[in-house]
C-alpha cells in the first residue's frame, strides 16, 4: 500500500491575518504555518492504513523551502518519506499539474488530500488531480475502506451522505470522519528524532502560466458595536430583526 | 458566445441556489451583452422556470452520477463560451475543478460577488476562512465561476426561453451505492437563517428548544465543534475554519464564545445575535444583536415571540 498524502502549508487557526501595505500578499510576520487540519486527518488515515497494509507514505508539498518545517512535522508523525516540489504554490491548477507530474512518475495506489486548504480555501487542487489523470474521485471523504484494490468511500453531500465504490488508484479529499479526531497522531520525541534521518527530496517543478492571478486581499469591514438587548425584552430583539435588519 | 451555467437540481427538483446561479449568468452575461445557455438534468419536469431568472436556452440531458462524469459532459456541451457558472454546493465544488482541468480553463471558486471587472475578469472570493477577501483575476478562454450559495441571492430576469433536450458523453469513474438524506432538514450551506448552539447547552437533551427555534424560523441547525466532537450533534452540523461554512442572512448563536475558528466559518453572516451569559464572550464583538441571558430561559421565551409574530404576519 503506497499512499501520497498531499499536504497544504497554512497559517495556524488561531492566526491573526493581515497583509501586506501593498494589499497582494498575507503579511507572515509572527504567523506560525501548520500542517492543514484536513489533511493531518488524512495523514493519520494513511498511517491506519501502512499498520494493517504495510507499504509506504510519502508526504508531499507544492512549495518554497519555507514549507519543509511542515513536512518534517509530517515524518515526525510517521511519514516514511517527503518530497517539495519546489514552486510558489501560487494557483491551483499549477500545484495540481504538478502533483499529477509527481504521480505519474511514481506508483501510488492512494492519493489522500485534504477536502481544502484553510488558507485560501480552494477546494480545487484534489479534484484538479484526479481530472488530470482520470482517477475516481471522492470529495468531502469522511470514510474510507479497503478491500483488497476496492475502496468504499462515504463522503458528505448536502443534506446527507452517500457511499460509493471506486477500484485503486483513486484520490480523495478528505475531512474529520476519515479518522477521529481523538485519534489524530501528534509528533513524539523518537518521531522528532527519526525524522531528521528521513529523506526530504526536492523536485524541480513545471511552471506553467498560471491562468488567476490574486489582484489585491482586504480585511472584512468590522462590524459596528453590538447591539445589547436585555434578555426580559425578547420582543424587542423580534422588532429589530425584522423592522431593521430585515432578516425575519 | 454565451454564459453557460450548469443548474443543480435535488431528485428532479431545483434548489434555491440553482436559480442563484441563473441570475449569476444573467448578470454576468449582461455586462457582456450575451445570451445565458442553461444546462441541466433531463429529469427536471419544468426547466423553462429558468427563463424567470435569465436563461435564454435551457439544454436537458440525462447528467452523470458523479462531478467527473458531469464534468467530461460539460466539456461536451459547453462550445462558443464566454464563461462558465457553477453554484458551490458540496456536488459543484468536485465538478468545478474537474471541469476547469479538463477545459484548461481559471476558476474562482468560493466566489462571493458578481464580475467587478469584464476585461480582464475580476471578481470577490472568501479567503482565509472569511479573515480574508481575494479580488482574482481570471485569465483564461474559459474562465468558469463557482460561488458561494446565497452570496448574490435568487434575482429575477424575466426571458423568453427554449428548452432543448440532448445527450452527452460522461463516464463515471466510480459507482454510487447508497444516498441517504437527513429528512426535513434544510441544508445548511443554502440556509437563509442558521440556529447554531455551542456547549453552553449543557448536554444533547437540551436541543430541543433549539431544533423549536430552528423550526419557527425555517432554520438549518448547526453546533460548535467540541458538540459535535463529544458527539452531542452529527458532524455534519460542525460550523467554522474546521467544519462547515456559512453565510446566511441570520445566524444565532446559543451558548457558543465565539472562539477565533468557530468565527471564521460563520462571521460572513449577514446578521449576527448572540445569547451567552457571559458578557465577556468574544462573540458579543462579532455580533450584532446581543443578549446577555441564559440561554434555558431567554430561547423558549424567543420561541414563543417568534411564534406570535410569524402568526401576525
Ligand atoms: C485546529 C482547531 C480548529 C478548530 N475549528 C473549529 C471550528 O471549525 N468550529 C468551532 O466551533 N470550533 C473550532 N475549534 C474550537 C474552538 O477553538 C473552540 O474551542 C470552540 O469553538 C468552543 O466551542 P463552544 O463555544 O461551544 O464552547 P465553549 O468555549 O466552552 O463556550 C461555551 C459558551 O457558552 C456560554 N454559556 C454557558 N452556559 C450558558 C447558558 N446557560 N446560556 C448561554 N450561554 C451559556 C459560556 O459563557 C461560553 O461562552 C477549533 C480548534 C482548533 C484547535
Ligand atoms: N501546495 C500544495 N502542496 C501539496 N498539496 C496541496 C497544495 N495545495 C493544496 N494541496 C492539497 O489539496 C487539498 C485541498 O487544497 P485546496 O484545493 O487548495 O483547497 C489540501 O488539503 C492538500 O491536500
Amino acid at each position: 500500500m503506497n499512499t501520497l498524502v498531499c499536504i497544504s502549508h497554512v497559517p495556524d487557526t488561531t492566526a491573526k491575518i493581515n497583509f501586506t501595505s501593498d494589499g497582494h500578499s498575507l503579511d507572515a510576520t509572527g504567523v506560525q504555518f501548520v500542517i492543514n487540519p484536513y489533511d493531518e486527518f488524512g495523514l493519520t488515515k494513511a498511517l491506519h492504513l501502512k499498520e494493517s497494509l504495510g507499504g509506504t507514505i510519502t508526504v508531499l508539498n507544492v512549495g518554497g523551502p519555507e514549507t519543509e518545517p511542515t513536512l518534517r512535522k509530517a515524518l515526525a508523525i510517521g511519514a516514511d518519506q517527503a518530497v517539495r516540489i519546489d514552486a510558489i504554490p501560487s494557483d491551483a491548477i499549477t500545484v495540481a499539474q504538478n502533483i499529477k507530474n509527481h504521480i505519474s512518475a511514481n506508483s501510488y495506489d492512494l492519493i489522500i488530500c485534504g477536502q481544502e486548504s484553510i488558507d485560501y480555501n480552494g477546494q480545487q487542487v484534489p479534484a484538479m488531480i484526479a481530472a488530470l489523470l482520470q482517477l475516481p474521485f471522492t470529495n468531502a471523504c469522511v470514510g474510507l475502506d479497503l478491500s483488497g484494490s476496492e475502496a468504499t468511500t462515504k463522503a458528505e453531500i448536502d443534506g446527507g451522505h452517500a457511499t460509493f465504490k471506486a477500484t485503486l488508484p483513486m484520490v480523495i479529499g478528505g475531512k474529520k470522519g476519515i479518522v477521529e479526531e481523538k485519534d489524530l497522531r501528534i509528533p513524539n520525541m523518537r518521531g522528532i528524532m527519526s525524522a531528521r534521518s528521513k529523506p526530504l527530496k526536492i523536485e524541480m517543478a513545471v511552471e506553467g502560466v498560471a491562468p488567476t492571478k490574486a489582484v489585491s486581499f482586504d480585511k472584512p469591514v468590522v462590524k459596528t458595536a453590538v447591539r445589547m438587548i436585555d434578555p426580559e425584552n425578547v420582543e424587542e430583539l423580534v422588532r429589530l430583526l425584522h423592522e431593521e435588519a430585515k432578516a425575519i | 458566445m454565451s454564459i453557460f451555467v450548469y443548474v443543480e437540481d435535488w431528485n428532479g427538483a431545483y434548489k434555491k441556489s440553482s436559480f442563484e446561479a441563473v441570475s449569476y449568468a444573467r448578470i454576468w452575461a449582461n455586462s457582456l451583452n450575451t445570451s445565458v445557455t442553461a444546462l441541466t438534468s433531463s429529469v427536471v419536469s419544468n426547466p423553462s422556470v429558468l427563463g424567470e431568472y435569465g436563461a435564454d436556452q435551457v439544454l436537458t440531458f440525462e447528467i452523470a452520477k458523479t462531478g467527473f462524469g458531469l464534468a467530461q459532459q460539460l466539456q461536451a456541451l459547453i462550445q462558443n463560451a464566454s464563461g462558465v457558472v457553477i453554484s458551490g454546493t458540496n456536488f459543484g465544488k468536485s465538478v468545478a475543478p474537474a471541469f476547469t482541468a479538463l477545459s484548461s480553463g481559471a476558476l474562482s471558486s468560493n466566489t462571493t460577488s458578481t464580475p467587478i471587472t469584464i476585461s480582464p475578469l475580476t471578481v470577490k472570493r472568501g479567503a482565509f476562512s472569511s479573515k480574508g477577501i481575494e479580488t482574482i483575476e481570471l485569465s483564461s478562454e474559459m474562465p468558469i465561476i463557482c460561488f458561494v450559495p446565497n452570496s448574490i441571492g435568487v434575482q429575477e430576469f424575466p426571458t423568453a426561453c427554449t428548452v432543448t433536450e440532448t445527450q452527452a458523453e460522461g463516464n463515471d469513474l466510480l459507482s454510487v451505492e447508497e444516498i441517504t438524506i437527513a429528512s426535513g432538514k434544510i441544508a445548511l450551506p443554502e440556509a437563509d437563517v442558521v440556529v447554531s448552539a455551542g456547549r453552553g447547552l449543557k448536554g444533547p437533551e437540551h436541543w430541543g428548544m433549539i431544533e423549536a427555534l430552528a423550526d419557527v424560523l425555517g432554520a438549518a441547525t448547526a453546533c460548535s465543534k467540541p458538540v459535535s466532537d463529544i458527539g452531542w450533534r452529527p458532524h455534519n452540523e460542525h460550523v467554522g475554519q474546521t467544519g462547515i461554512q456559512v453565510n446566511p442572512n441570520l445566524y444565532i448563536a446559543i451558548g457558543i464564545s465565539g472562539a477565533i475558528q468557530h468565527l471564521a466559518g460563520v462571521s460572513a453572516s449577514k446578521t449576527i445575535v448572540v445569547v451567552n451569559t457571559d458578557p465577556e464572550a468574544p462573540f458579543f464583538k462579532a455580533a450584532d444583536y446581543g443578549i446577555v441571558g441564559d440561554a434555558f430561559q431567554v430561547v423558549p421565551k424567543l420561541v414563543d415571540t417568534l411564534r406570535a409574530f410569524k402568526a401576525d404576519q
